[in-house]
């Protein structure tokens, strides 16, 4: 971009990071990925059946180089919780197999999941606001 | 260089020389999917997201372009 101020998707993105307490940008939908990473991270979220909202990226490349540029994270999936960035695929799916992530989504860990490597059960380190409900 | 096609041999050599004390395992032969393991102390104290970025910072530019993919555990240790 040049000098220009004002960027509309940018700041779409950042609308959409700030007003949903679970976002998370991928290649396709939950229903149909597009991408392997993008399902398994999905499925994750998915798999503890935390409401989360979805953003395609692959319509426009636009969304993705703007996304990539406001959080500094080159690939897709990017999981958001509470405005922060938690990750892509491979760190969402350490916590899912943690169970740290149901801890910062404040849901039940499933019992088909492996359980949390005990020692390290710590406070989740953001402060979290269940507004899901 | 940046036209040529990516190895394991090569990803390895770049993140050890990258970050410090850093050692490597990379997995991959397709030449665009690959999986590290990296251990370095320059990770202890960083968050997940702090310790996969030094890696990403290796390959500025290249990750979703020329590597489509790299699976990253980092342990500091």
């Amino acid at each position: 971009m040049s000098d220009e101020t004002q960027n509309p998707l940018r700041d779409a993105i950042d609308d959409a990071i700030a007003s949903n307490p679970v976002i998370l940008f991928m290649k396709g939908t939950p229903e149909q990925p597009m991408c392997g990473f993008s399902a398994r991270t999905a499925g994750a979220l998915q798999a503890l059946e935390a409401p989360f909202a979805a953003v395609d990226v692959l319509p426009d490349p636009r969304i993705r180089e703007e996304l990539s540029a406001l959080s500094n994270w080159p690939t897709i999936p990017q999981l958001f919780v509470n405005g922060e960035l938690v990750g892509g695929c491979d760190i969402v799916t350490e916590m899912y197999e943690s169970g740290e992530l149901a801890q910062l989504l404040g849901v039940e860990q499933p019992d088909e999941a492996p359980q949390p490597a005990s020692a390290e059960a710590q406070p989740a380190p953001l402060s979290i606001e269940n507004r899901l409900g | 260089m940046t036209t040529s096609i990516a190895t394991k041999e090569e990803l390895k050599a770049r993140i050890e020389a990258g970050i410090p004390g850093a050692s490597a395992e990379v997995h991959g032969d397709d030449g665009h999917h690959f999986e590290a393991v990296v251990v370095s102390p320059a990770f202890a104290g960083l968050s997940r997201i702090a310790q996969h970025r030094l890696v990403y910072d290796v390959f500025e530019g290249e990750l979703g372009g020329r590597i489509h993919a790299l699976a990253l555990q980092t342990k500091a240790e």
